[in-house]
C-alpha cells in the first residue's frame, strides 16, 4: 500500500513537473497574414500599432512566451505613448478637436491582457498540436497520481473512525517546510492568474478542445482555472469520503458542495454561453458576486432579454429573500458548507490544513473588523456604482465610480479572495477568506447571530475539555470554550461544517435547527447535573 | 485579605480558582509541580498520536491567569502545616494561606511487582509520562514491542496511542473479558473484538510476574504469572488504576485514608482546609457511587461547589444522577444512570439488550423488574442526549417511556442511521408489548429539563 502511495506521488509530481514545464514550451510568432486578420477583429483604427506589431512578432523566430508578451507590450506601449504624446500637444495648444480625434487610436486594457488576446493567436508548438495528449500528461498524470496517493487510504487508515493520526508530525500539515513549497505554488499560481496571465496561455491550449465542446470558444484563463477547480475538488473530495466515510453529515455535504460547483458554478455557465446567453452562476450571491451591479454586467442582463431580467429579479431575490429565509432556518451552513465554492475548495482542498486557524482572542478581534469592513466596503462601492448608473456621473459624494470599483476587485478579489485567502492554507488554515474577508459571509453571519434557528448544542455536563473540537474548527472558533460550559455556539463565523462534531471522542457536539427560544442559553456555572442546584444558581 | 491557595492546577482546582474568583476578589494562588499552566489531562494521548500540540490541551490562553489575577506557582508541597497555614516546598521556601484547596488528583497504580521502577516503565497520566513515552517509544525501531497492563480505560488508550505509532502491542488483561467488572458480556465481548481488530494482542485472564532488566537498567521483557512465558518489550505500561496522590500529607494533621477525608461540604477535619477531585475521598459513599471517584467532570462539579462555599453561599456536594463517557479505540460509550455489569448486577435489575448485527453499535437499558421503572442505559456507537436521560431519571421514568421517547433522545449527526425502530420492535417481541415510537419533539428536546 505504501509503495501504491510512493507511486501515486511521483505520478502527482510528474504531472505537475510537466504542467509547470508547458509554460515554457512551444513557440509564439505570426506570419502577415494573421496579424492581418487579428488587428481587422480587433478593429484597431491606427496605423502605429499595426507597425509596431509587425516589427514585433512577425518573424520566423521561435519566441517563447516571456519574449514574445515583452515585445507585444512595448509594441502597445509604443503606440500608446506616440498618441499620449500627441494628445498632450494638442492640449498645449489647445486643439480640442485634434486632441479629441486622438482617443480613439489609444488602446484600452492591461498590457499582459492585450499580450494573451495576441499570445493565443501566435501559439505553436507541441501543446496546440496535440492538446489531447497534453492534457494526459497533466490532469491525467495528475489525477492518477493523486487518485493512487489517496485510494489506498481507505486501507490505510483502518477500521472507518476519525484518523487524524501525524496530522502534527508531518511537514505537510504542520507547516513544515513542505507546507511552504505548497503556499509559494498556490501564490505563484494566483499572481499569474491574475496578472500575467499570457505567460501561461500555454495551459488554455491544453482545454482548447474541452472549451470548444462545452461552450464552443477557445479557453481563456478563467476557463482553466474552472476547469481546474473542479478536478481538484473532486480528486480532494474522494479524500474526504475516505477520510469520513463513518461520517453521512461529512458525506452528504461533501456531494452538495461538488455538485453545486461542477453543476452551477462551472458547467451552467459555459452552456450558456455556448448559447449566447449571459454566463451566470445561479448560486453565487451578492455581495460574494461583487460585480453583479456593475454597470458592464446590468447593461449585458438588461440587453439579453428574458433569460437576462430572469438573472437580475433572480440575483436580487437570492440575496434579498433566500440567502436570509435559508439561514433562519438553517443556519449559513446551507451556503458556507453546502453550495459555496469557496467553501467547497476550503472542505476539499483545504481540508488536511484546517488545524491552523488561529483562535487566540486576538484574532477573534482582527476577524471581526475585518470582514465588517469588507462588507461596508462591498454596499459603499455597490451604492456607488448604482448611483453612477442611474444618473449617468462618475462619482458619488467625492468617490470616483471607476477607482472604488478597480481597487475591490483588486484589493478583495484577487489578492484577499485569491492570493491570501486560498494561497496560505498550509500556514493559515483554509478558511481564511472565509473567516477574514468574505462579504456574504459577514452578511450571513449576521443573520445567524441574531436571526437564525441554527445553533451547535454540548451534551450536559460530558465534555472533558480535550480541545479537539477548537483545534479542528476551521473557523477559528474555540468550541472547547462553550462545550466546556454546556453553552449552546451560536456564533456568527460558524459555517457548520460538522468537524467539530465529528472529532469529539465524547459525543458533546451536534449541530441542530430547532426553536429559536432556548436557543442562546449562557449558563453562568455548570453546577454538574444536580437538579436542586441548578435551580439554586439560577434563581441567584 | 484572604488568601485561597489550590495545590493542583487540574481540572478540580483550576475550576474552584475560576468560580472564585467569578464570585469574588479574594487573593488566590495555584500551586503545581507538573505545568505552569492548566492543561487537559485527559488530551495528553492526542499529542503523542499528533492529532494535536501540547498548546491545544490548554483551555485558557497564558494571559487569562494574570488578567483574571489567578497567581501560579511552580512548586512542589513537601509538607503543609496546618497550625500556622504555612506550606512548604521541597525547595526550601514556604507560602502561607487562609484557605487550603487540596486538588492534586491521583497516580498510578503500583502493587509491588518486580521491577516496576525500571527505565521504560510508566504510567500515562502525567505531562511527565508522556515525555517518558516520548523517549522510549517515539517509534517501532526504537521500541520493538510494548506492554500494558491493566485493563481500564487509560490502558486502551495507551494501546491506541502506541499502535498509531505502529508499535506493536500487547495488552495483559487480569479479567476473563475486558472491563467486564464496568460493562455487561455483551459490550466488554464487543469491545474485546475491537481491540483485536486494532492488531493488539489482548490476552485475558492474565497477570504480571515480573519485569525483567537489561544490563542497562532498562527494561527487557516481562513475566507471564500463568504461564511463565517472557515477553521481550522496550516499553511497560501500568495502567491498573490510580490512588489519590497525597503522600505529601502523611505527616499533617488531615486525615486520610486512602484519599483526603471530606464531608459533604468538601471540608477536611481540619478548619479551612478542603479538598475536591480525584483525591477527595467521601467518608460515606453518595447514592451508588464509590467514595473515592476519579472521573473528570466529578472533579469540575466539585470545584464548583467549593468555590460557592468559600464565596460565602455554602453548597452541599450533590453529584446528581450518574453519567460518564469514553472512547473504545473507534467505538464512542456514554452511560447515563447505573448499568451494571453481570457481576455486580443487583437483585431488582434487568437488562433489555439490541445490538446492531454488523457495525459496532449496542445498548443495554437496565430497569427494575418489577416496576419497570428505568434505571440506565449504555450505549456504543450511538450519541445520547444528557440533558433527556437526566431528566427521566430524575422523574423516574419507565422503560416503556424511555423507549416510546427514544428518538428524542439521539444525538447523533444529522443523517445518520437511526435505530429506534428495531431496538423497539426487539422489546415488544421479547416482552409481548405493544410499544409505539413517538415522532421526535423538538419542544421536549430543547426545553429545559432543569
Amino acid at each position: 500500500m505504501k509503495i501504491i502511495k510512493n507511486l501515486g506521488l511521483i505520478i502527482f509530481l510528474t504531472g505537475l513537473a510537466i504542467f509547470i514545464g508547458t509554460i515554457f514550451s512551444g513557440s509564439f510568432n505570426l506570419k502577415q497574414a494573421e496579424l492581418n486578420s487579428f488587428l481587422k477583429e480587433q478593429n484597431y483604427k491606427n496605423a502605429l500599432i499595426k507597425e509596431a506589431l509587425q516589427e514585433a512578432v512577425v518573424t520566423d523566430e521561435a519566441l517563447n512566451i516571456f519574449e514574445f508578451s515583452s515585445r507585444v507590450r512595448k509594441a502597445y506601449q509604443k503606440s500608446n505613448d506616440y498618441y499620449d504624446k500627441q494628445i498632450a500637444k494638442y492640449d498645449a495648444e489647445k486643439n480640442w478637436d485634434a486632441k479629441g480625434e486622438q482617443y480613439q487610436y489609444k488602446i484600452n486594457g492591461k498590457p499582459h491582457t492585450l499580450s494573451f488576446n495576441l499570445a493565443k493567436k501566435a501559439g505553436k508548438g507541441f501543446v496546440t498540436k496535440n492538446p489531447g495528449l497534453a492534457w494526459f500528461l497533466t490532469f491525467g498524470l495528475g489525477i492518477i497520481g493523486a487518485l493512487l496517493f489517496i485510494l489506498p487510504n481507505f486501507i490505510l487508515l483502518g477500521k472507518p473512525g476519525i484518523k487524524n493520526d501525524h496530522i502534527y508530525h508531518e511537514s505537510a500539515t504542520n507547516r513544515g517546510f513542505i507546507a511552504w513549497l505548497v503556499l509559494i505554488f498556490l501564490v505563484a499560481f494566483y499572481l499569474v492568474l491574475y496578472f500575467f496571465a499570457d505567460y501561461v496561455v500555454n495551459w488554455t491550449f491544453i482545454l482548447d478542445p474541452i472549451s470548444q465542446f462545452l461552450a464552443d470558444r477557445p479557453a481563456s484563463q478563467w476557463f482553466v482555472y474552472g476547469f481546474l477547480y473542479c478536478t481538484v475538488m473532486l480528486t480532494m473530495g474522494v479524500r474526504m469520503f475516505i477520510k469520513y466515510r463513518h461520517n453521512k453529515y461529512q458525506i452528504v455535504r461533501t456531494i452538495s458542495v461538488l455538485f453545486f460547483q461542477i453543476v452551477f458554478a462551472f458547467l451552467i455557465p459555459e452552456i450558456m454561453a455556448s448559447l449566447q446567453m449571459p454566463e451566470y452562476d445561479f448560486k453565487n450571491a451578492f455581495p460574494l458576486d461583487y460585480d453583479f451591479f456593475f454597470e458592464w454586467n446590468l447593461k449585458s442582463l438588461t440587453e439579453s432579454g428574458g433569460i437576462g431580467i430572469f438573472i437580475l429579479v433572480w440575483g436580487i431575490v437570492l440575496t434579498l429573500v433566500i440567502v436570509p429565509v435559508m439561514v433562519y432556518f438553517f443556519g449559513k451552513r446551507w451556503y458556507c458548507s453546502w453550495v459555496c465554492g469557496c467553501g467547497g475548495l476550503a472542505e476539499t482542498l483545504g481540508d488536511p490544513y484546517r488545524q491552523h486557524s488561529n483562535k487566540s482572542l486576538n484574532a477573534w478581534k482582527l476577524e471581526r473588523w475585518l470582514i465588517h469592513s469588507v462588507l461596508v466596503f462591498s454596499l459603499v462601492m455597490t451604492l456607488v456604482t448604482l448611483y453612477c448608473y442611474f444618473t449617468g456621473t462618475q462619482s458619488f459624494l467625492g468617490i470616483n465610480s471607476q477607482w472604488i470599483k478597480d481597487s475591490y476587485s483588486f484589493l478583495i478579489g484577487a489578492w484577499f479572495a485569491g492570493v491570501i485567502g486560498t494561497g496560505f492554507y498550509p500556514i493559515f488554515g483554509n478558511r481564511v477568506w472565509c473567516r477574514f474577508g468574505c462579504p456574504l459571509a459577514a452578511y450571513l453571519g449576521l443573520v445567524q447571530r441574531f436571526k437564525s434557528r441554527f445553533r451547535i448544542t454540548t451534551n450536559g455536563g460530558q465534555c472533558i475539555s480535550c480541545g479537539n473540537c477548537s483545534t479542528y474548527c476551521e473557523q477559528g472558533i474555540d468550541v472547547r470554550a462553550y462545550a466546556q460550559k454546556g453553552e449552546n455556539i451560536v456564533r456568527a463565523s460558524c459555517v457548520g461544517c460538522g468537524v467539530c462534531s465529528a472529532v469529539c471522542p465524547r459525543g458533546v457536539l451536534k449541530l441542530e435547527n430547532g426553536p429559536e427560544n432556548g436557543r442562546i442559553n449562557s449558563t453562568e456555572i455548570l453546577l454538574g447535573n444536580d437538579v436542586d442546584l441548578m435551580k439554586l444558581v439560577n434563581e441567584k | 485579605m484572604e488568601h485561597i491557595v489550590i495545590i493542583g492546577n487540574g481540572i478540580s482546582g483550576v475550576t474552584a480558582a475560576r468560580h472564585i474568583r467569578k464570585n469574588s476578589d479574594k487573593k488566590i494562588t495555584i500551586v503545581s509541580a507538573e505545568h505552569k499552566y492548566f492543561f487537559s489531562r485527559t488530551a495528553l494521548m492526542y499529542v503523542y498520536m499528533g492529532h494535536m500540540k501540547f498548546e491545544h490541551t490548554q483551555p485558557y490562553e497564558d494571559w487569562f491567569w494574570k488578567k483574571n489575577n489567578i497567581e501560579l506557582k511552580k512548586g512542589y508541597v513537601a509538607k503543609v502545616d496546618t497550625e500556622n497555614k504555612n506550606l512548604q516546598f521541597s525547595n526550601g521556601t514556604s507560602l502561607t494561606y487562609s484557605k487550603l484547596i487540596i486538588a492534586t488528583g491521583s497516580k498510578p497504580n503500583k502493587f509491588g511487582w518486580p521491577g516496576q521502577d525500571l527505565e521504560g516503565v510508566m504510567g500515562m497520566y502525567h505531562k511527565q509520562d508522556l515525555e517518558k513515552l516520548e523517549k522510549h517509544a517515539p517509534n517501532n525501531k526504537v521500541c520493538k514491542r510494548a506492554v500494558i497492563v491493566g485493563g481500564g480505560l487509560i490502558g486502551i488508550e495507551l494501546a491506541e496511542m502506541l499502535r498509531s505509532r505502529d508499535i506493536p502491542v500487547t495488552f495483559l488483561v487480569r479479567e476473563n473479558s475486558f472491563w467486564n467488572g464496568v460493562l455487561p458480556a455483551q459490550e466488554s465481548a464487543m469491545i474485546n473484538n475491537h481491540i483485536k481488530e486494532h492488531h493488539i494482542d489482548l490476552r485475558l485472564n492474565t497477570n504480571l510476574k515480573e519485569i525483567k532488566a537489561d544490563e542497562f537498567g532498562k527494561v527487557r521483557s516481562v513475566i507471564i504469572e500463568e504461564t511463565g512465558e517472557e515477553i521481550f518489550c522496550n516499553v511497560v505500561g501500568l495502567t491498573a488504576g490510580v490512588t489519590p496522590n497525597i503522600d505529601f500529607l502523611k505527616d499533617s494533621n488531615i486525615e486520610t485514608k486512602r484519599g483526603v477525608l471530606v464531608n459533604r461540604f468538601l471540608e477536611t477535619n481540619v478548619k479551612d482546609v478542603y479538598a475536591i477531585g480525584d483525591c477527595a475521598e467521601q467518608h460515606e459513599a453518595i447514592g451508588q457511587r464509590r467514595n473515592i471517584e476519579a472521573v473528570w467532570y466529578t472533579g469540575r462539579m466539585m470545584g464548583e461547589t467549593l468555590a460557592q462555599t468559600i464565596c460565602g453561599n455554602k453548597t452541599e456536594y450533590k453529584p446528581g444522577h450518574w453519567f460518564n463517557s469514553a472512547k473504545f479505540l473507534d467505538i464512542e460509550y456514554q452511560t447515563y444512570g447505573w448499568v451494571f455489569s453481570e457481576k455486580s448486577k443487583q437483585e431488582n435489575e434487568a437488562y433489555f439488550q439490541w445490538k446492531h448485527p454488523k457495525e459496532h453499535k449496542c445498548i443495554t437499558i437496565s430497569f427494575d423488574k418489577k416496576s419497570n421503572k428505568f434505571l440506565g442505559i449504555n450505549t456504543f456507537g450511538i450519541r445520547m442526549r444528557h440533558e433527556i436521560f437526566d431528566q427521566w431519571l430524575t422523574e423516574n421514568q419507565s422503560i416503556e417511556h424511555v423507549l416510546e421517547h427514544l428518538k428524542d433522545a439521539n444525538f447523533d449527526p444529522e443523517f445518520y442511521k437511526l435505530h429506534e425502530a428495531e431496538i423497539v420492535k426487539k422489546f415488544n417481541k421479547e416482552n409481548n408489548t405493544n410499544i409505539q415510537l413517538k415522532k421526535k419533539s423538538l419542544k421536549r428536546i430543547f426545553s429545559k429539563s432543569y
